[in-house]
């Protein structure tokens, strides 16, 4: 009889799962994350899948719908061939920035994982979706999934309309510029799908109405040659295009002469697209690292009140970590700073400092050591901050110090690299810095703008890469891509890059100079 | 509660078009790759798996992307043990800091590499290749079938049926349904006849009687409803189509082994045969191969031997083509073989014999090949001067007169592995559609 008490307190046993386990076992989860953690997410759509079906989300940069490109079948393939010789596993899951919040569980994982991935997922990254405020700034969940919807489906009329070589063509051309797609600053519109339809229809209409082969008759203005007038002329029209401008997909799509109407179209669909991914790319150690810590606080909650088993628990922490492995920088294992440990040992250390803070801590984060809140503190952080600024402000040297982090400067003319700073007093604010910088989207991308245009003139497009600590492009790449942007705006591109501080130009190339 | 749904019964192929696409342009880049791999003359690599790395042109996809070989970089790293600041730590000399955290992931896509099947390989390599002359193929397309037994069907045709089978299904069903027997009936029926014919009828002969004859008709009622051989029981023999190795060719590769054929020769005359066989084996189902080599008497010999052995001797080109004639008539009968012949030599004949060599051709071998071909390896210096030119070795000339009247005859000169490809495209790219049919 004991021993039938016990078990009904069980949410599961063994590693078999069916809908009634994952349901019984995802409400005893959401009682945990909502009332002990104050989680706040969207509603939930878990979706079991295959492994072939994770391999297909994967290469689709893990949308459930997306148009059709060669690209995602080059990184199918890839995956493909990885998975198959054995190199590298798939993951757990797969979530995806909607709401509701879809999420993909592996129907070959045990119950135990189906358990942590959904407290993994389905509320630490479900939880940071909705409240982090890049996630709730530029992008908006409840659109993304009618809009990609929309994109497939215009994409797919495209390629019918006008054949899938010249849509792949443009995508080609696009794709290659979605890194310079995105807003970093201005906040783009938000966008919703019936509208955009309506939008796209209505221009077309327009266009068609008030189109009069007149127009092209009408005589050019006369050219003035005044200096003054002209620099006048230069500045003016700067304005008029509201350059510089850094969004270069953006700048192409309203202001390229050659463009057809469904080719700006797509261009705007692919840096939706990049802007949509965007905030993920800022917020990879702190959105792994609130999923993980999710994660591990519910399950041992659960554990605690003797709802798993500890074989089951057992299984949980021995993926966890796995997944939260770190290894130093000489082992031949070394990928770079894994996210998920970094932000889960900052989050941890975050709820040791609110709760049982040494000297130091007081000194360093007078504002929450020892305040024993630690859950607010965390859902404060995950909801203000991206990476940067996260490290920046809670980053502790008692974590530099178990990490054992180090600064190695390198100077591409020297011979050597230089330990500039290593974990100990002098250390912890340069590495600190260091670090969040590394992590600085803004700062590690080439930045490259477009400077000006003659529209009337010879139509000669000209960027400007603003250079930062003497870092060039690789030239190959970088001839390439311009031969894109040439393709996409018809009309000789140059490049000048200049030294950000200075103002020396470095380098200058234009696509006249490139041969084809 | 959450909303679960179960995909797993969702179509699995969603990327199948993305694949699709990507073969496609990955197709044209591999082709252009393994054309220029084949004029520099790899050829005798062709036959395998090959490793290709997708060349970058085509399916890289290049961004604006910060070179590692410029600038000030600061990268921080875990797992510290010595180091204290000021340490200065020497480049590796493949760029300095190998390390760096955002490294990992721009390089591992161009490495890209893919895997081609010899049979995409060969596709690739032939794709715009046509073999000569399928005379006997127009069997080509269609595989001709045997029909073979292959157990027993409950449903046939009335001359399949297996009577064995069939009676012993019958007998099981007779035995388990209690189906009386003849002999049963039989005695049942004598001794009514016989209570019958006594004269005597009392009341109790009569009632035996009408007992025997109930029990008669029962019988005769149990016989008629349950029947000797019910369409249940019948068995047909079963038959499948087995396709038959009839699309089986045969081919000869002669060559001339006297001292005159170096190396190079030799490997020239190689590359020659290995080619001629990859594009008979994308036709033919079953390929036999038969060696023979000749200095002033041939004989039929095994590859390693054919490629590596010497000899010493003269050079009688005839007693090569006499050995061929012979082998065909003992082993590769026309009817059953598309024969298809390759002869390299460096042109050396003794003289006279040249001639015998043409009219064996014209009197019987060349009614009875599919194809002939003729590659005359000669010094890259001579290329010049024979390259365009009818002049030549005595042998050179002989042939002529057969490649003027056979139009399944081909002759060329090579002096270089990459000569050998463009000649495969003159061999089998000049053929006419329409060949002799006969």
């Amino acid at each position: 009889m004991a021993k039938k008490g016990a078990a009904t307190n069980l949410l599961f046993q063994g590693s078999d799962w069916n809908f009634e386990t994952l349901s019984r076992t995802y409400d005893a989860i959401e009682t945990v994350a909502l009332e002990d953690l104050g989680l706040d997410v969207y509603p939930n759509q878990l979706e079991i899948i295959s492994s072939e079906q994770m391999l297909d989300a994967y290469s689709s940069v893990g949308m459930p719908l997306m148009y059709q490109h060669w690209s995602f079948g080059k990184r199918f393939v890839f995956e493909d061939n990885l998975y198959r010789k054995g190199r590298r596993g798939l993951a757990y899951e797969l979530v995806i920035n909607s709401n509701p919040c879809i999420t993909y569980l592996m129907e070959e994982n045990t119950m135990a994982m189906q358990a942590l991935v959904t407290a993994h997922a389905a509320f630490g990254h479900n939880h940071f979706f909705k409240n982090n405020y890049l996630f709730r700034q530029w992008t908006d969940a409840s659109a993304i999934l009618s809009y990609m919807e929309f994109a497939k489906k215009y994409i797919t009329k495209c390629e019918e309309r006008y054949g899938t070589t010249a849509v792949e063509a443009i995508l080609d051309s696009a794709h290659a510029l979605m890194d310079q797609g995105v807003f970093r600053y201005r906040r783009p519109p938000r966008l919703s799908s019936e509208k955009e339809r309506e939008r796209m229809r209505e221009r077309l209409e327009y266009e068609e109405q008030t189109y009069s082969d007149l127009w092209r008759t009408l005589p050019q203005a006369s050219e003035s040659s005044d200096p003054d007038a002209l620099e006048r002329d230069v500045s003016e029209r700067k304005k008029a295009l509201n350059l510089p401008e850094e969004n270069l997909l953006y700048f192409l799509e309203k202001t390229s002469l050659i463009l057809e109407p469904w080719q700006r179209e797509i261009l705007r669909i692919v840096r939706v697209i990049a802007q949509y991914f965007y905030p993920q790319r800022q917020t990879k150690v702190m959105n792994e690292g609130c999923a993980t810590f999710v994660h591990y606080t519910i399950m041992n909650t659960l554990f605690d009140q003797g709802r798993i088993t500890e074989g089951s628990i057992l299984e949980m922490l021995q993926s966890h970590t796995n997944v939260v492995f770190q290894p130093s920088f000489d082992d031949p294992r070394f990928p770079g700073i894994n996210p998920y440990a970094l932000g889960f040992a900052m989050m941890q250390d975050i709820e040791r400092i609110c709760v049982d803070p040494t000297g130091e801590d007081r000194d360093w984060f007078p504002e929450i050591a020892g305040s024993g809140n630690w859950r607010e503190t965390l859902l404060d952080a995950w909801a203000n901050h991206r990476d940067e600024s996260f490290i920046l402000q809670y980053l502790s040297p008692a974590l530099i110090r178990k990490f054992r982090l180090f600064l190695l400067s390198d100077e591409a003319d020297e011979k050597y690299c230089e330990v500039a700073s290593i974990h100990n007093e002098r250390g912890y604010e340069a590495i600190r810095t260091a670090l969040a910088r590394s992590y600085d989207i803004g700062a590690n991308q080439p930045d490259i703008q477009v400077m000006d245009v003659d529209l009337l003139g010879d139509r000669h497009l000209r960027l400007q890469h603003n250079v930062k600590s003497g870092i060039l492009l690789d030239e190959a790449s970088r001839d390439a891509t311009l031969r894109h942007v040439r393709h996409l705006w018809g009309y000789e591109v140059s490049l000048a890059g200049v030294e950000a501080e200075t103002g020396d130009t470095l380098y200058e190339c234009s696509t006249a100079e490139i041969e084809e | 509660m959450p909303n679960f749904i179960d995909r797993r019964l969702n179509p699995k192929d969603k990327s199948l078009g993305n694949r699709q696409r990507f073969l496609k342009r990955a197709r044209e880049e591999l082709k252009r790759a393994i054309k220029e791999q084949v004029k520099s003359g790899k050829i005798a690599d062709v036959d395998t798996d090959h490793n290709v790395s997708m060349p970058a042109r085509g399916v890289s996809e290049p961004t604006f992307q910060p070179a590692g070989n410029s600038g000030e970089r600061q990268y921080v790293l875990p797992g510290n043990r010595e180091f204290a600041a000021g340490d200065r730590l020497p480049k590796r000399s493949s760029g300095g800091g190998a390390t760096g955290a955002g490294a990992g992931t721009g390089q591992s896509e161009d490495e890209f590499q893919f895997v081609l099947s010899r049979e995409e390989v060969l596709d690739l390599f032939f794709e715009d290749l046509e073999l000569p002359d399928m005379v006997k193929l127009n069997l080509k397309e269609s595989v001709a079938f045997k029909r073979r037994r292959a157990g027993f069907a409950a449903t046939g045709s009335p001359t399949n049926i297996n009577v064995g089978r069939t009676m012993r299904n019958s007998y099981g069903r007779r035995i388990a349904l209690h189906r009386p027997g003849r002999k049963e009936v039989e005695a049942l029926a004598e001794e009514i006849a016989r209570l019958e014919a006594m004269p005597k009828s009392g009341e109790k002969h009569q009632q035996r009687l009408d007992e025997l004859r109930q029990t008669l008709d029962k019988l005769e009622r149990r016989r008629r409803r349950i029947p000797y051989v019910d369409p249940v029981d019948i068995r047909f023999n079963r038959f499948e189509p087995q396709p038959l190795p009839n699309a089986s060719a045969v081919m000869f590769c002669l060559m001339d082994v006297s001292a005159s054929m170096g190396e190079r020769e030799k490997d020239l005359a190689k590359r020659f045969f290995v080619l001629l066989h990859l594009f008979l084996k994308r036709r033919y189902d079953r390929i036999d191969i038969v060696f023979i080599r000749h200095t002033d008497e041939a004989g039929e010999v095994d590859e390693n031997t054919f490629f590596y052995s010497k000899q010493s001797g003269g050079t009688i080109v005839s007693t090569a083509l006499e050995e061929m004639l012979r082998v065909i008539r003992e082993r590769y009968p026309a009817r059953e073989w598309n024969i298809y012949a390759a002869q390299a030599s460096d042109g050396e004949n003794i003289s006279g014999d040249s001639e015998r060599c043409a009219s064996l051709l014209h009197d019987e071998l060349m009614r009875l090949c599919q194809y002939y071909a003729y590659v005359e390896i000669i010094d890259e210096r001579e290329t010049e001067i024979f390259g365009t030119t009818d002049n030549g070795t005595s042998l050179w000339r002989a042939y002529r007169t057969v490649d003027g009247e056979w139009p399944n005859f081909q002759m060329t000169r090579i002096a270089k592995p990459a000569d050998i490809y463009p000649v495969f495209r003159k061999l089998f790219g000049k053929q006419p559609a329409v060949q002799v049919r006969k």
